[in-house]
């Protein structure tokens, strides 16, 4: 399946989240040919210290997403804290300050669900550790739209309770340790 | 990708919201406008957007029930209190050398922001030499920002926001709470008028010494973010300023030029000589 061709990555993940995308992203090479958009639901007043950690940390560019900027091959981006992230249907990022979905602002629903819409076949999403039901729903439009939909395996996250609600509601979802992750991401190849 | 039948549909509700009652959310940011539109469709209990348009051209209770979807009103006072300080500390000191002012509050939704400047103004003496135009196309919108009311357990959060602003008062000293609400003080929009205004499809009003409009634009597509700005371009006495969101800037827009960073880090801008 890694060998179809893809638009892009979409990343949730929340209690947990720091420690499994360090495993993740810094493994990404330099020439990974996707944009990889994440949500990381962060406490709203606190300034987003994820895109200076991971910045050190990783080959790609990180970045905090800007609105109507397009979402770029070879570029990770991270949802500001306290504003949705969203995609439009040409590829370009939206923020918005709408009321919080699953109490959290960003919320990975919303990537998800508009980025389903915006890439259909073209995406890959990942639920990952966390300790609420965010992105389930996501998830679900994702698989719903064509997309590959993954979820971290419950028995190795550090908290299952996110990426087990994903599966529940969507379970053609494909389980994968951040091991399996580490294989598969590198081989995804651009649409 | 090819467009589904349900963006066809979403296009074509818009299309008639325009060409019946001028509202025009056609060129709002989509994603944003289609997720509203399907909690819209699902609370107000309608099987598709199709059957939606119906309802909207031929029973005029639809229109403000939609209304309150399609326009965004979740704010607070004193919102990032760090651009309200910079404000009273950077931009009141060159308000005070004018005789009189204009203070334009675009798209102020319930009036969070509204009150919050008439506080700051008042806190530093430049309230009665200042008018405030609050304006929104919403009217339900405008007329919970002309009452003034909001739920007590807002408060705290307002309170906290405002402490974090240097203000030389209590928030408590400008509301009356009540019946789990609070009702600010009427003499705050003694000098507010509060308009209809868009702006999507409407001129310039006056001659604005600071506009403020946060989270806002980041509801518009890359036209209409061009659009409004160019009409706050306008609406700018000379060396006047305007205030955006956290996440909102002139760096992609074709009137950046028209502006320069004042207080780079608070999104706050100063029109340039013509």
């Amino acid at each position: 399946m890694s060998g179809a061709p893809f638009q892009a990555v979409v990343i949730g993940a929340s209690a947990g989240a720091v420690q499994a995308l360090l495993r993740l992203l810094p493994a990404l090479p330099g020439d990974f040919p996707l944009p990889v958009l994440i949500v990381v639901h962060v406490p709203p007043d606190r300034d987003n210290a994820l895109v200076s950690l991971f910045r050190e940390k990783c080959t790609l560019p990180v970045k905090e997403a800007e609105d109507k900027e397009r979402a770029e091959p070879s570029t990770i981006y991270f949802a500001p804290s306290d504003y949705h992230l969203l995609v439009e249907q040409d590829g370009t990022l939206s923020l918005s300050s709408e009321q919080p979905v699953n109490y959290s602002r960003p919320a990975i629903d919303v990537l998800l669900a508009t980025a389903a819409d915006a890439w259909g076949a073209g995406l890959c999403a990942i639920v990952l550790t966390g300790a609420n039901d965010d992105g389930a729903a996501g998830l679900k439009a994702v698989a719903g739209a064509g997309g590959v939909a993954i979820v971290e395996d419950p028995a190795s996250a550090q908290f299952p309770t996110m990426p087990a609600a994903a599966l529940a509601a969507c379970p053609t979802a494909r389980v994968m340790t951040l091991a399996d992750l580490l294989i598969f991401l590198p081989g995804l190849v651009a649409a | 990708m090819p467009h589904s039948v349900e963006d066809i549909e979403i296009q074509l509700l818009l299309e008639a919201l325009y060409h019946q009652y001028h509202y025009d959310f056609r060129h709002y940011a989509r994603a944003s406008v289609k997720r509203r539109l399907i909690q819209a469709r699902t609370q107000l209990g309608f099987s598709s957007f199709s059957a939606m348009q119906a309802a909207l051209l031929h029973d005029l209770s639809t229109l403000p029930r939609l209304l309150n979807y399609l326009t965004v009103q979740v704010s607070e006072m004193f919102r990032d209190p760090a651009y309200f300080r910079a404000l009273r500390e950077k931009i009141i000191p060159h308000l005070r050398t004018y005789p009189s002012l204009k203070v334009w509050v675009a798209g102020c939704s319930n009036g969070e922001e509204l009150y919050s400047l008439s506080i700051l103004f008042r806190e530093e003496g430049l309230e009665q030499r200042t008018m405030f135009y609050a304006t929104d196309i919403n009217p339900e919108a405008l007329r919970a920002a002309e009452a003034g009311i909001y739920p007590l357990d807002q408060i705290r959060k307002f309170t906290e926001n405002h402490q974090q602003t240097a203000a030389p008062t209590s928030l408590s000293d400008y509301y009356t709470a009540d019946y789990g609400r609070a009702a600010f003080d009427k003499t705050l929009r003694e000098r507010v008028v509060f308009s209809d205004h868009s702006l999507v499809t409407d001129a310039v009003f006056g001659e604005m010494h600071l506009i403020s409009c946060r989270n806002v634009l980041i509801y518009f597509d890359r036209s209409l973010q061009d659009r409004a700005l160019g009409l706050f371009r306008d609406s700018l006495a000379r060396k006047g300023f305007l205030g955006l969101g956290a996440k909102e800037s002139l760096r992609f827009s074709k009137h950046a030029e028209a502006f320069a960073d004042f207080v780079r880090e608070e999104k706050i801008y100063q029109r340039r000589e013509p």
